[in-house]
């Protein structure tokens, strides 16, 4: 196995955060503060406690993973797009290496990145509000396979896309309003029964769900369900990104 | 089945074999059809041919960039596709475009292409490229603060970071000017007596000339012609005296029938074919004749064939 290229991919990556440092790291941090400020201080004071939790510290493990979700898609999908945008991906096409070396090194650097980004969310968070986390080691867990699967989810993202826009189209478009409806801001225990059906189609719940009982114990599943969908969903992407290699699609004419 | 090449001495082996090799894109375009060729080790080989004529796609498929249609290479007698990893580690390639990352600096994507070729950490390796190559004093810039020629450099410094065996050059000196072009030149002929192969495609068809061990011209995604340059120059390599005459010429006199004459621009002009090479050019006889049939001249020129005409005779003949 031709780890140092892997290991080549993922510090050329890593370069580029450091690079990017007020986009890719301050930026997304700074306006997950701004929601805490919203709706933990001023807004939240006045919102009765959810299930125990006040509901300042209700929403952090959802703006969290509106943030993980989100910054995996978009970092994961340029790291990949960039390259064929400009043209250098010959000299990954041209290398001795595997798909799997190269989806390591982009998407290890992806989701090194927002489990990062994750983390300083939550120091931010502590700040703010009153926080525990009940299940530390649950809570790493959820953190890890989130930001994994949603690296890889970009990489196939970034592969697929032949201009900026499609590059943009599905984490603004799709992402984004799942995660808001996945039950960031509330748990959908509070959804009419039908809405409440529905939403269990939408995969984020399952993730902020899983991702809120590792702090308060509190969920809208039972996290071995979130588990499960989260390694699913996992599994999904590594097909697709087995299947993009095996064929070449869209990177090998 | 047992091949020919499996009695030859390793040395003797192709280093690359192409065989029946075929390219058809998604859009029908046939870039290829069927080709065979074998580059020996440690030659220069030039690839020449009209643009679109299916040299990069040729590369591409080879370095594994594309996928062919049909038909397989070898490389040192791993097959490109089944033993990937065995063939690539041995191929450097610069590419024709000047595809480079615009914001990380030389040092940095010169030894990113080393690590991607699996090579353990060389700063002294690379220090070495970056010298050869006049590149040093600029490790720590920024690649997009780079000149086109620099650029190309760098293109180049990145295929000789991993240490390759078989060097592919696509179009190297494109908007390469003339000092640095030989500077590069010499790089490739340090790297050719160090015994790395190197395969060129260029447009300056004295490059090729200059510098190539052997060619080989590709038209409408078919070899047409595959020689030692030397062999080439001197089967094709005919030598032309013009007379320019006082008189014009309405035939050739029977007196110089004799002699590789014939009559050009209308009569006004005599032009004597020879070999440079032949032991008596006939030179002398030729003119001693032209005076004794009282045919003057006001001037004279003379033109060899460059492998330009070669190859433009060559191309247009199949077209």
């Amino acid at each position: 196995m031709n780890l140092r290229a892997a290991g080549a991919i993922y510090t050329f990556e890593m370069a580029r955060t450091g690079r990017t440092i007020w986009q890719s790291i301050v930026s997304p941090a700074l306006s997950t503060s701004l929601y805490f400020v919203v709706f933990g201080a001023a807004i939240g004071s006045r919102i009765t406690e959810i299930e125990g939790v006040a509901y300042g510290a209700f929403i952090v493990p959802g703006l969290i993973m509106l943030t993980l979700l989100t910054q995996s898609t978009m970092n994961a999908s340029f790291g990949i797009y960039f390259p064929r945008f400009t043209g250098t991906i010959y000299e990954i096409l041209s290398a001795p290496v595997s798909a799997f070396e190269i989806a390591l090194g982009y998407v290890g650097a992806a989701a090194t990145k927002s489990i990062v980004l994750g983390l300083i969310i939550l120091a931010t968070s502590f700040l703010f509000v009153p926080l525990q986390i009940a299940h530390p080691f649950w809570m790493l867990v959820f953190l890890v396979l989130t930001s994994v699967t949603f690296s890889l989810l970009g990489f196939i993202i970034g592969i697929w896309a032949d201009g900026f826009e499609k590059l943009q189209i599905i984490p603004l478009l799709i992402i984004t309003p799942l995660t808001f409806l996945g039950g960031t801001f509330y748990s959908i225990n509070v959804l009419p029964p039908v809405w409440q059906t529905i939403t269990l189609f939408n995969p984020v719940v399952y993730l902020v769900s899983g991702f809120r009982w590792s702090f308060f114990e509190i969920s809208d599943v039972s996290p071995a369900i979130s588990i499960g969908m989260t390694l699913l969903f996992l599994s999904l992407c590594l097909a697709a990104v087995w299947w993009i290699f095996k064929t070449g699609y869209k990177l090998k004419n | 089945m047992q091949r020919v090449a499996d009695y030859m001495p390793q040395s003797m082996q192709p280093i690359i074999s192409i065989s029946n090799l075929s390219k058809t894109y998604a859009s029908g375009f046939r870039a290829l059809k069927g080709i065979n060729l074998d580059i020996r080790r440690g030659e220069i080989f030039a690839l020449l041919g009209p643009n679109g004529a299916g040299k990069t796609t040729l590369i591409g498929i080879v370095c594994g960039i594309l996928k062919a249609s049909q038909g397989s290479v070898t490389v040192d007698g791993h097959e490109i596709v089944k033993d990937y990893r065995a063939a690539r580690s041995l191929i450097g390639l610069v590419p024709q475009e000047l595809t480079t990352d615009a914001f990380e600096t030389v040092w940095a994507t010169v030894t990113f292409s080393r690590g991607l070729f699996g090579k353990p950490r060389n700063p002294a390796h690379i220090e070495k490229v970056l010298k050869e190559l006049s590149l040093w004093d600029k490790k720590d810039n920024r690649l997009m603060t780079l000149s086109g020629g620099m650029k190309r450099r760098v293109l180049i410094a990145k295929a000789l970071s991993h240490e390759p065996q078989i060097l592919f050059l696509d179009e190297p000196t494109a908007g390469v000017d003339v000092e640095l072009r030989k500077d590069m030149w010499q790089v490739v002929r340090d790297l050719r007596s160090s015994g790395v192969t190197i395969i060129l495609t260029t447009h300056y068809i004295e490059e090729a000339e200059d510098m190539a061990d052997r060619v080989g011209v590709i038209s409408k995604g078919e070899i047409i012609l595959v020689e030692n340059k030397a062999e080439l120059m001197r089967k094709l390599g005919k030598k032309q005296l013009i007379l320019h005459l006082q008189k014009k010429l309405d035939a050739l006199p029977a007196s110089l029938a004799a002699h590789n004459l014939s009559l050009a621009a209308g009569g006004s002009e005599l032009v004597f074919t020879y070999d440079t090479k032949a032991e008596r050019t006939g030179v002398t006889a030729m003119l001693s004749a032209l005076s004794s049939a009282d045919i003057g001249f006001r001037d004279l020129a003379t033109t060899q064939s460059s492998l330009e005409d070669i190859f433009v005779g060559l191309v247009s003949e199949r077209s």
